[in-house]
């Protein structure tokens, strides 16, 4: 193969892997907290919608940015009041978010349906990103490329080596205990639930202002659930989330790639293949229940009612 | 201690705490001197818990008045408290078990130095005070009573005025016990001032300087230990005299009705134990004590014997004659056993269940009362009629046979769980830390119907840390440490301090001397 | 003004019996306020979207034709959820039940008597309960978590059934289009009494179903097993039931009752297999389960007020120019408010710093 050619693949699958990266970065710090927060798919596309249409009102792509994050976290504080105010069960109110965010994605993107959107342009270092293959590898990427890889860095220094992540670790271990110590366990839990809101929204406004840029109905098409997926596979670590939002990038586009090339198998079968490497990576990392009963934050999905 | 300054360095009067539906505490009023080792003495439920959580600022008193130093203060929060001086070890420790010791011990420190200096404080106080710790541990992989080191450590680096620990020994050896008394007397005598809640008498006539008793959540009496005898202290606690559990003698010899034999288990997650070698019988007419430190295996093995947990080899347990190692939990039942569990909120019991559907939880299968018919419908009839008897029968108190079992006390619940073991006159019973928080009228109610089911001719095996418990109504006694089971011991010819010994591990460690000869 | 949670010592009958009845009403009030800004008159969106979809016979039949399948499935899903197994796969299910049920009519349209469509009932149900088997093997065996592999099968199942009726099952003779070939009339379910409308026998398969399970779970050792194992896992085994078992058993039940459903639909009210054959039945059933309480005869009534969404959105769009859209806003915060009120049953709320009340 041609080095221009392979740039280009690498080039899509960075562009397809990071917004489950930011979406998965998100969630990675809300379950870190012990709260499980089902409702990343209706967030994602509640930030993608937001995020279409705040760059097509406003002409600039980076104001759609800042819309799809405030939608994502308003959609996760909607959340937040249900499970962390008045502590309804985490799976049915964050099924209930990604219902709800479907919907309400659909009727505020009615209107922008078939329009052309406003792309987020990529980076332009002159020189440096006119080097040879690693020039645009490097430095020709669009700006959310690099927030991703930044976010990754941040939390997982801020997780390890923090006195704020050593306390969002505590909550997630046992809040009973955090609670005796005087930490404010419902507080902590709402910036989580509110940073994996924007998170979400985050990749949602990746997907319709740098991936498609366009809006289409359902548009985040599960990614938001492989986003959770890739939660478990990382085991809570913020360096394997990358490595498997990498992982599930490849597949994406592989598969794209070898339906462009008319491989003799039927398209919907290429289509099926990131769900079903989903379930293979799930089936692969949940069968040492050891390692998985060490890794999950104990207090995952346990509602907390502080008792005064 | 005879004078006492002027000022005490604490000082309660009129603490009221209710909650939905109890007062938990009412009128409460007691003074903490500087330098005084001052015990909190009161059953379980008798509000001592409430007391020492208003005083570390996790509750908030509905009304009266907290003076620290004389003044009055309020304590809205832990940090409010810590911050004035208060530091609390916990009776369910308030750890994290994947940290490791020393995160620990930064997140109860308001402004944290940096990791090595807290390290290197941590070291020295726990020279100083004779707690060995390793700060880079995972709490998690810790002993109860390192852990417990851990707690104290990290109120100690806070440097408290007044130190509250609430039933510290309840987790220990004796010997650890005598060691963490040590550190008591070595914190007082450096001017600090411990309030000691406990229920049991002996430690606190050897340690405290003066007790205030809670009964029902009121003070009934305050004394100075030392000056009292240990019945008339009960008898301030209990609110009258509770007569002995009858126990007269035990036939020598029965049939063994349960049997284990070499029975190995590994560990079935990260934080369990493994069993090793175990082997037991539990003979007709006697009872069989179990004791040893939470954490050692008991849980385990409990599951084992019950059949929750199956073994490899069937070969392992032998029930009334069958080998069972491989037969479920209900096919055991069927051979004339009953278990009782440690935890009866959500293992023994189903909290948000009525009493009837509780009855039914263990009995569906197992007997032949024919609470299900051969369709699979259940008779609700016969269930409430029984689920009645049970009640009336173990005086249990409740508002109906229809109460949800989490709304009933402690006590109540496990009189009921017993009841229903008890109702089919089982074999073989065994029972799981039979009495743990538990009143103390209920707790003698539950121990006389052991020693009685064991007169009428049923195996007893009883699995407790309440070492007390164990000599009264035992007839052998074996002890639990490190998934090992030692040989057991006639009850007369055990003494707290021989079996403290074994809960430690002597008897292993003697063992490895014995190999390491061969 | 700061609120906070006091547990009741018992649950609220009360707040038991009236909180899908506040939820309902305040999903009314935010939906009057969705019409406000859509510049509609609040009062006849929600006549057109709640009321005059029961003033008519056959508009009646149309919504127990939307509210059957959401029966069949949350009924299921109810046995699922109370047992603490999260199935949220059931619309892969209910494709699944529609494909495996079609094969007969779509592979041997020459079989046509009156044993068709019972086979073809009986296939769907074993379609769709095979397929909800895969995730309880794998949370079984693996511990797989079964929320993830439940929903990532809709996707798969989807695309199964865009392949077959573009590809292999395409109808030789329909020019092209993405669909099957109509089934016969044996291989179509009839109506109930086809003079007054649409409404077929599937309904009847709804309410069954929901009276059988209520039944299940209310008199049986099996519903005591669901109930026991769904509170506490560890009193279920200490009561001796098998967790993995009775996973198995709810995922074969509720994959079974929305393949069923799936086939329904096809063979009584579409006709043949297209690439898409659900408008969403199995998500918006969750909805209708939790609406229900998870008890089979409240999901009777809450899969008739989702059916009556349906419908209203239909409605409203026609007669008001309302976007169809707004239907998944009104059943996605129906759920929400349930959630929320659900809290009440065991909660009381309180303003923090009342030391009175208890």
């Amino acid at each position: 193969m041609e080095p221009e050619l392979i740039v280009n693949v690498l080039l899509t699958i960075a562009t397809a892997s990071t917004p489950l990266l930011i979406a998965a970065m998100g969630e990675l710090v809300v379950e870190r907290s012990g709260v499980l927060n089902l409702g990343v798919e209706g967030m994602m596309v509640v930030g993608a919608v937001c995020g279409f249409g705040g760059a097509a009102l406003s002409g600039n792509p980076w104001l759609g940015v800042l819309a799809g994050v405030c939608g994502g976290v308003l959609a996760s504080l909607l959340f937040g009041v249900l499970t962390l105010s008045i502590a309804t069960n985490q799976v049915a109110t964050g099924l209930s978010l990604t219902l709800l965010g479907l919907g309400v994605s659909g009727l505020l993107g009615e209107s922008f349906v078939g329009q052309a959107g406003t792309k987020l342009s990529a980076v332009d270092l002159g020189p440096l990103s006119d080097l040879p293959i690693i020039g645009r590898l490097l430095f020709g990427q669009d700006p959310l490329f690099y927030i991703s890889l930044l976010l990754v860095a941040v939390v997982s220094w801020v997780l390890f080596r923090t006195r704020a992540g050593l306390i969002l670790r505590a909550v997630g271990d046992s809040h009973d205990s955090a609670h005796a110590l005087g930490i404010s366990v419902v507080k902590i839990r709402y910036a989580a639930v509110a940073f994996g809101g924007a998170c979400a929204g985050l990749a949602g406004a990746h997907l319709s202002l740098v991936y498609t840029t366009q809006w289409v109905e359902n548009m985040t098409a599960g990614r938001g659930w492989i986003a959770l997926a890739l939660v478990v596979f990382a085991s809570w670590r913020p360096w394997r989330v990358l490595a498997g939002a990498y992982l599930f990038g490849g597949v994406t586009i592989g598969q794209l790639h070898a339906q462009a090339f008319g491989v003799a198998v039927p398209s919907q079968l290429l289509s099926a293949l990131p769900y079903l490497a989903t379930i293979v990576v799930l089936v692969l990392i949940s069968r040492n229940r050891r390692l998985t009963l060490l890794n999950t934050p104990a207090c995952l999905g346990q509602p907390f009612v502080p008792h005064r | 201690m005879s004078d006492a300054p002027s000022v005490p360095l604490l000082e309660l009067e009129g603490l009221r705490k209710a909650f939905p539906g109890t007062l938990a505490n009412d009128d409460v009023s007691l003074l903490i001197q500087p330098g005084e080792i001052h015990a909190l003495l009161g059953e379980n439920g008798a509000g001592k818990s409430t007391l020492v959580k208003m005083i570390y600022g996790v509750l908030r008193p509905d009304a009266g008045t907290i003076r620290w130093h004389g003044e009055p203060i309020e304590l809205p929060s832990p940090r409010a408290a810590r911050r004035r001086g208060v530091g609390m070890v916990f009776q369910h420790f308030s750890l994290f078990e994947a940290l490791t010791a020393a995160e620990n011990i930064a997140l109860s420190l308001d402004d944290a130095p940096p990791m090595d200096t807290l390290t290197e404080r941590a070291r020295e106080l726990s020279e100083r005070y004779g707690l060995p710790l390793d700060p880079h541990a995972m709490v998690g992989d810790l002993s109860v009573g390192e852990r417990q080191r851990i707690e104290i450590v990290r109120c100690l680096l806070q440097e408290p005025e007044l130190l509250i620990l609430d039933e510290p020994t309840s987790v220990l050896t004796p010997q650890e016990a005598e060691q963490l008394f040590k550190t008591l007397e070595q914190l007082r005598s450096d001017g600090k001032s411990i309030l000691y809640i406990s229920h049991r008498l002996n430690e606190v006539q050897r340690l405290c300087d003066n007790a205030t008793v809670l009964r029902g959540g009121k003070v009934v009496g305050h004394c100075k230990p030392a000056r009292e005898s240990a019945s008339s202290l009960a008898t301030l606690m209990v609110g009258s005299e509770l007569p002995e559990v009858s126990h007269d003698d035990a036939p020598e010899s029965g049939a063994v009705l349960l049997e284990v034999r070499d029975l190995n288990r590994p560990a079935a997650t990260p934080f369990s134990m493994a069993l090793s070698n175990v082997n037991l019988e539990g003979k007709a007419g006697r009872i069989l004590g179990i004791a040893g430190v939470a954490g050692n295996g008991q849980g385990e093995l409990f599951e084992v014997l019950s059949g929750e947990a199956l073994l490899q080899q069937p070969e392992s347990i032998k029930l009334c004659g069958s080998l069972v190692g491989q037969q479920g939990i209900n096919a055991r039942r069927a051979l004339g056993a009953a278990f009782v569990p440690e935890e009866r909120l959500g293992h023994g019991a189903v909290p948000s269940m009525s009493l009837v559907d509780n009855t039914l939880l263990s009995r569906h299968r197992s007997d032949s009362a024919g609470l299900v018919g051969a369709s699979g419908r259940i008779r609700r009839g016969k269930l409430r009629e029984l689920t009645t008897h049970i009640i009336k029968t173990l005086d249990v108190r409740c508002s109906n046979e229809q109460q949800a079992a989490g709304a009933l006390s402690g006590g109540n619940l496990q009189k009921f769980i017993i009841g229903r073991e008890l109702d089919r006159k089982p074999r073989v019973m065994v029972v799981n830390q039979p009495t743990w928080g538990v009143d103390a009228g209920a707790a003698l109610r539950i121990r006389n119907a052991l020693v009685e089911l064991a007169r009428s001719g049923s195996a007893v095996v009883v699995i407790s840390q309440d070492l007390e418990e164990l000599l009264q109504i035992s007839d052998d006694i074996s002890v639990m440490h490190n998934g090992n089971l030692s040989a057991p011991m006639p009850a007369q010819q055990a003494s707290p301090e021989s079996l403290g010994l074994l809960m430690g591990g002597a008897e292993e460690s003697r063992d490895q001397l014995a190999g390491e000869k061969h | 003004m700061a609120f906070e949670l006091v547990k009741r010592p018992m649950p609220s009958r009360l707040f038991a019996a009236l909180s899908p009845l506040i939820a309902f009403t305040l999903t009314l009030l935010a939906g009057a306020l969705l019409f406000q800004l859509q510049g509609v008159d609040p009062i006849s969106g929600l006549y057109t979207y709640f009321i005059e979809p029961l003033t008519e016979t056959w508009s009646l039949h149309e919504l127990a034709i939307k509210a059957a399948p959401l029966i069949l499935i949350a009924v299921g899903l109810a046995l699922c959820y109370l047992s603490n197994n999260w199935n949220i796969g059931a619309e892969g299910q209910f494709i699944l039940g529609g494909i495996v049920g079609s094969a007969l009519p779509v592979l041997f349209p020459a079989f046509a008597n009156s044993a068709t469509l019972p086979t073809m009932l009986a296939l769907g149900a074993l379609g769709g309960a095979c397929f909800a088997l895969i995730p309880a093997y794998l949370k079984n065996r693996f511990n797989t978590n079964e929320i993830l592999t439940s929903l990532m099968l809709v996707y798969v199942a989807q695309l199964l059934l865009d392949w077959l009726v573009r590809g292999p099952w395409r109808d030789p003779a329909g020019f092209g289009f993405p669909q099957t070939r109509a089934f016969g009339d044996f291989a179509l379910l009839p109506a109930i009494n086809d003079a007054a409308g649409r409404a077929h026998w599937g309904v009847a398969f709804a309410v069954i179903a929901a009276l059988a399970l209520w039944w299940l779970l209310r008199s049986t050792r099996t519903g005591f097993e669901i109930r026991v194992v769904g509170a506490s896992p560890r009193a279920g085994a200490f009561a001796g039931f098998s967790e993995k078992r009775l996973t198995l058993f709810v995922f074969a039940v509720s994959g079974g009752l929305a393949g069923l459903a799936g086939i329904i639909e096809v063979s009584g009210t579409i006709g043949q297999l297209q690439p898409a054959i659900s408008p969403g039945y199995g998500f918006t059933a969750i909805i209708v389960a939790f609406l229900g309480r998870l008890n089979p005869l409240g999901i009777v009534a809450a899969g008739t007020v989702l059916a009556l969404t349906y419908l209203g959105g239909e409605a409203a769009q026609m007669s008001l120019g309302l976007s169809d859209k707004a239907v998944r806003v009104f059943q996605g915060l129906l759920l929400f408010f349930v959630l929320a009120t659900d809290t009440l049953i065991h909660y009381q709320l309180r303003r923090s710093g009342d030391k009175h009340g208890a």
